[in-house]
């Protein structure tokens, strides 16, 4: 499903270039979910942005379900992420202004569907996360857990294959966090996403199939979960 | 159409914001309408309004008076309708502060030449059988309250009366009432017999102020223009023939460069409309860089989220503008209506319109183009890393 | 005091952030220049036109109209009514030993606008012997003057300035026959936007016997009530007279109004429109630094001085953008010269004037903004619960 060889990755920060990635080679296999693991600074996101197709990598190849990423225009780029992934980040990263459902629906604008078509399975989606009856409700209106699950819904809404998540219970209490971690799992079992998650709290990472530790840049061990 | 949710959602990020902005959007527009409107008032031209009829004055100057000989020789040439004949009295009532337009008129061949009068059999036929009879028009007549059979003492600070006195007196015998928007300047007037006035007056028997020509076909207005005053070249009262739209904008013209003070005054308020409207909207995508970053992560490509940033000020100012003048054009009649007889009736035409949305568009892209290619800049990664 | 210095140390830390938000800083800057600037622009037309025809007026100057006249124009008198006046007491005798009257005969010609090219009133007037001995404002700046009993013309510098034709050595024609302009004249008042040649010349060209003025210098400014009753009590006149300071007033008053009224509108629905920018500008001015503002507070800074340095802050940007709207209208319109149809039915030209006293008057707008625009965010900003604002996102 993903695939990355000799990937590295440069920023410049003023003047300096600053290599976060320093030659990544990882497979995932479709319906895996894998816990992607280490310190901060480690360069877990940007390993997580490069599989997401945020961004491109400054050296190497990015292939995800076939497709060279690191070959993409920005604009491919946007249109590949509308199709085949879906993010859950730690923050939510709701729009404020939206209700739930909205929110929800937003991946779906990118379609060609109906309007009556979009609020139909913006609300599918609400159900599956168990938040059927919040529809109606602003962000601000929420609850920190229900926020994750209205970011999941709109993260799954379009059916992608893939589901990447930036620290996903990184903001939110042990109990809640579970609920959320159980079903990420769900998604990943009942129906067949293969899930990238950053997390740094091994609690979070016992639910993932495997975990991969990146420390420095370098994939550090692989060990099957 | 579906996007306007997301454009309707960022309008509200910041209600109070909006609702400023959008304030002053209106604020500015509805001075846009009044002033276009005075400044078409001044410069056009363009409308067909007066072109059927035309002016002769003395080509000396229009307060030199023309002999009612050359009535007899104008009726006669081709092309001439009718004729009518008319001058200033200059009356004050009561108070100098009280000015309005009193005309001495010829009163069959003033209405025939002015269709435009409404007025009711009954009050037409007073008029013309009533020697010291007067027409009002409506609006007058509702400034001072006047009625049929009112008697007026009008003060000629021009024309004392032969009678020893500056007073003379007029008897209301109608209402004239405006069948056209566009040509209800005697709504503010008053019109009496041109008879009464000359037997009345201690000097200048058997002059008029100008003449009013209707023509049989208004594109023979030159021609016959040119024909009056051909008529009457290198005798003792020469004229000059223009078209009653001519003469009203000339006559306007001698008001000022009313253009020029105007255009100035638009151009400070439009600066100004668009620095205040530029910089709320890069505060709100400054504001939103998040959002913005989330719409990317979500697949939407650069080109919806520009456009996306673009339709906000595009909606802002659509809705502001509208909203000004439209205000504008309900408040511009009933101030017309107040100056009457002064101005030309002044309203927000469709060029009114369709430069005001032409600016509201060329403002919107002004303002929402340089936010929206920031928005287009902006990288995802960095984006979500700030918040 | 400690309340001052408080202030003071946070209005200098405002201040000195300020270039860092001068892009926001300039909306309320350049919306305030806005409003300044057209209300400069609107009150010095009005200043001027009120001016040029208030300095053609004197105290100790009279004018005899027909009874019942208001303007020259619709005025009338005969060479007997015009003999009598001269006879009045009152009136200044000059150099010769005769009293310094001029009767003078208006008429209104059409010369063509030099800006839009379309005939405008012009007036011409015809006065006596005495007329430039009686204005005593009035210069001969080039030629000279005009020789009794010739078609000869001495033009004001404004309407030499504003109508074709008019220049030195041209000849135009008047009713019919050729004049020539001999002369131009300054006065710095109203008749400059005249065209002055000899009564007799005047009358026989346009066939008038009678005058439309006679214009008399008094002995001085109480002498107008001598005047007056002579000139009431005698039984063969039937004339109205005024101080000249009393009629141009008179004649001014109208477009002044006018001018007001469309200045305090235009600049009225502007200022709301600037009020609004300045108040988005402050509200994210206060919004930006309202940790900053929290910490402040917590550290024991006074609410009220947190206000008065926002208010510092705000009235100071109103007064930039006043200083630079009254100095953009000044430069523009300072001096600049035009012309309108005047009460008496004729052009009066006339120069815009910029004069501190309007300045002050405009700048007086800007800060009733700056403080309306400043007020509300000030206290929206220590008005925010301390616990919430401190952790603000």
């Amino acid at each position: 499903m993903v695939e990355l060889a000799g990937v590295v990755k440069r920023y410049r920060r003023g003047r300096q270039q600053i290599e976060v990635l320093h030659g990544i080679d990882l497979r995932i296999a479709a319906g895996d979910f894998v816990a992607l693991m280490g310190p901060s600074g480690s360069g877990k996101t940007t390993l997580l942005n490069l599989v997401g197709g945020l961004d491109r990598p400054s050296a190497g190849t990015v292939t995800v379900a076939g497709r060279r990423l690191d070959a993409l225009s920005g604009t491919e780029l946007a249109r590949w992420r509308a199709r085949h992934v879906g993010f859950v980040f730690q923050f939510y990263n709701l729009l404020p202004m939206l209700s739930a459902w909205r929110n929800v629906e937003l991946p779906l604008l990118l379609t060609g569907l109906s309007g009556a078509e979009r609020k139909r399975r913006a609300l599918i989606a609400l159900q599956l996360v168990g938040l059927g009856s919040r529809a109606k409700h602003r962000p601000g209106e929420l609850s920190g857990g229900e926020e994750q699950r209205v970011a999941i819904a709109r993260a799954v809404v379009s059916d992608p294959k893939l589901l990447v998540c930036d620290e996903p219970t990184g903001d939110l209490d042990r109990h809640t966090a579970d609920d959320i971690l159980g079903l990420l799992q769900a998604l990943n079992r009942d129906h067949g996403k293969t899930i990238v998650m950053v997390t740094h709290d091994p609690k979070a990472a016992d639910y993932a199939r495997r975990r991969i530790h990146l420390d420095k840049g370098l994939l550090d061990a692989v060990r099957a979960a | 159409m579906k996007y306007l949710v997301l454009v309707l959602a960022g309008l509200r990020r910041h209600r109070s914001r909006s609702l400023l902005t959008l304030a002053s959007i209106l604020a500015a527009f509805l001075l846009f309408g009044f002033l276009d409107g005075v400044r078409t008032v001044f410069g056009a031209g363009t409308d067909t309004y007066g072109l059927d009829r035309l002016i002769v004055t003395s080509r000396l100057s229009l307060i030199q008076p023309l002999p009612l000989s050359q009535l007899a020789r104008i009726l006669a040439l081709d092309g001439v309708a009718a004729a009518a004949h008319a001058n200033w009295f200059g009356g004050v009532y009561q108070d100098r502060r009280n000015f309005f337009p009193n005309i001495a008129v010829s009163p069959a061949s003033w209405l025939a030449t002015h269709p435009e009068i409404g007025l009711g059999a009954a009050e037409r036929e007073a008029f013309l059988t009533t020697r010291a009879g007067a027409l009002v028009g409506e609006d007058l007549a509702a400034r001072f309250g006047w009625r049929i059979g009112d008697r007026l003492p009008l003060e000629g600070t021009i024309f004392p009366h032969r009678n020893g006195s500056n007073t003379w007196t007029f008897e209301v015998v109608g209402i004239m009432r405006a069948t056209d928007e566009e040509r209800a300047a005697f709504a503010g007037e008053l019109l009496f017999r041109y008879d009464y006035f000359d037997e009345g007056r201690t000097q200048g028997q058997g002059t008029v102020g100008w003449y009013v020509v209707q023509l049989t076909d208004p594109a023979r207005s030159n021609e016959v223009a040119q024909a009056i005053d051909a008529l009457f070249r290198n005798s003792d009262a020469e004229t000059k023939t223009q078209s009653e739209q001519a003469f009203n904008l000339a006559f306007a013209k001698q008001f000022g460069d009313i253009g020029l003070i105007v255009s100035a005054i638009m151009a400070a308020v439009f600066f100004t409309v668009l620095l205040v409207t530029a910089n709320t909207m890069a505060q709100g995508v400054r504001e939103r860089v998040g959002d913005i970053a989330i719409l990317k992560t979500l697949g939407f490509r650069d080109g919806t989220v520009c456009a996306l940033v673009v339709a906000e000020a595009l909606a802002l100012l659509l809705a502001g503008g509208c909203a000004g003048l439209g205000l504008a054009a309900l408040a511009l009649p009933t101030l017309s209506r107040s100056l009457r007889g002064q101005l030309p009736p002044l309203a927000v035409g469709v060029d009114t319109w369709l430069l005001g949305l032409a600016i509201m568009l060329g403002l919107g892209l002004a303002v929402g183009l340089p936010p929206a290619l920031g928005a287009l800049r902006l990288k995802i990664v960095d984006a979500l890393a700030r918040r | 005091m400690r309340l001052l210095r408080q202030t003071l140390a946070l209005s200098w830390m405002g201040l000195a952030t300020l270039p860092r938000r001068l892009g926001s800083s300039l909306v309320i800057v350049v919306g305030i220049a806005g409003v300044v600037g057209v209300l400069v622009s609107l009150l010095a037309m009005r200043d001027g036109f009120e001016g040029t025809l208030r300095a053609a007026g004197r105290l100790d100057e009279a004018i005899v109209l027909r009874g019942g006249s208001n303007t020259e124009l619709s005025s009338h008198l005969t060479r007997e009514d015009a003999t009598l006046i001269a006879q009045a007491p009152g009136i200044l005798a000059g150099a010769d030993g005769r009293p310094l009257v001029s009767a003078e005969v208006v008429v209104v010609v059409n010369l063509p606008k030099k800006s839009t090219g379309t005939d405008s009133n012009v007036q011409l007037r015809g006065v006596g012997p005495q007329a430039l001995a009686l204005r005593t404002q009035l210069r001969v700046s080039a030629g000279r003057v005009f020789t009794a009993g010739r078609r000869e013309l001495l033009v004001g510098r404004g309407a030499a300035d504003q109508f074709e034709g008019l220049a030195l050595g041209r000849t135009i024609e008047l009713a019919g026959e050729p004049w020539r302009v001999v002369g131009h004249f300054t006065s710095g008042d109203a008749h400059d936007s005249e065209v002055w040649a000899d009564a007799a010349s005047v009358q026989s060209a346009y066939r008038r016997d009678g005058y439309q003025s006679v214009r008399v210098k008094l002995t001085d400014a109480g002498a107008f009530t001598a005047l007056r009753a002579a000139l009431a009590g005698d039984p063969r006149l039937e004339v109205d007279v005024q101080r000249t300071r009393t009629y141009y007033a008179t004649q001014s008053q109208r477009l002044k109004r006018l001018i007001e009224v469309l200045a305090t509108t235009v600049a009225a629905i502007m200022a709301v429109g600037a009020t609004f920018g300045a108040l988005n500008t402050m509200y994210a001015a206060v919004a930006a630094r309202r940790r900053e503002i929290a910490i402040l507070r917590a550290l024991g800074f006074a609410s009220l001085a947190i206000v008065a340095a926002v208010m510092i802050e705000a009235l100071t940007l109103a007064l930039a953008g006043g200083m630079l709207g009254a100095a953009l209208a000044w430069w523009a319109f300072d001096e600049y010269t035009v012309s309108t149809l005047g009460a008496n039915f004729s052009q009066v030209v006339f120069a815009f004037r910029v004069s501190p006293a309007l300045v002050v008057d405009a700048l007086r707008w800007a800060l009733a903004i700056g403080f309306l625009g400043g007020l509300l965010p000030a206290l929206h900003a220590v008005r925010a619960p301390l616990t919430v604002a401190l952790r603000g996102r």
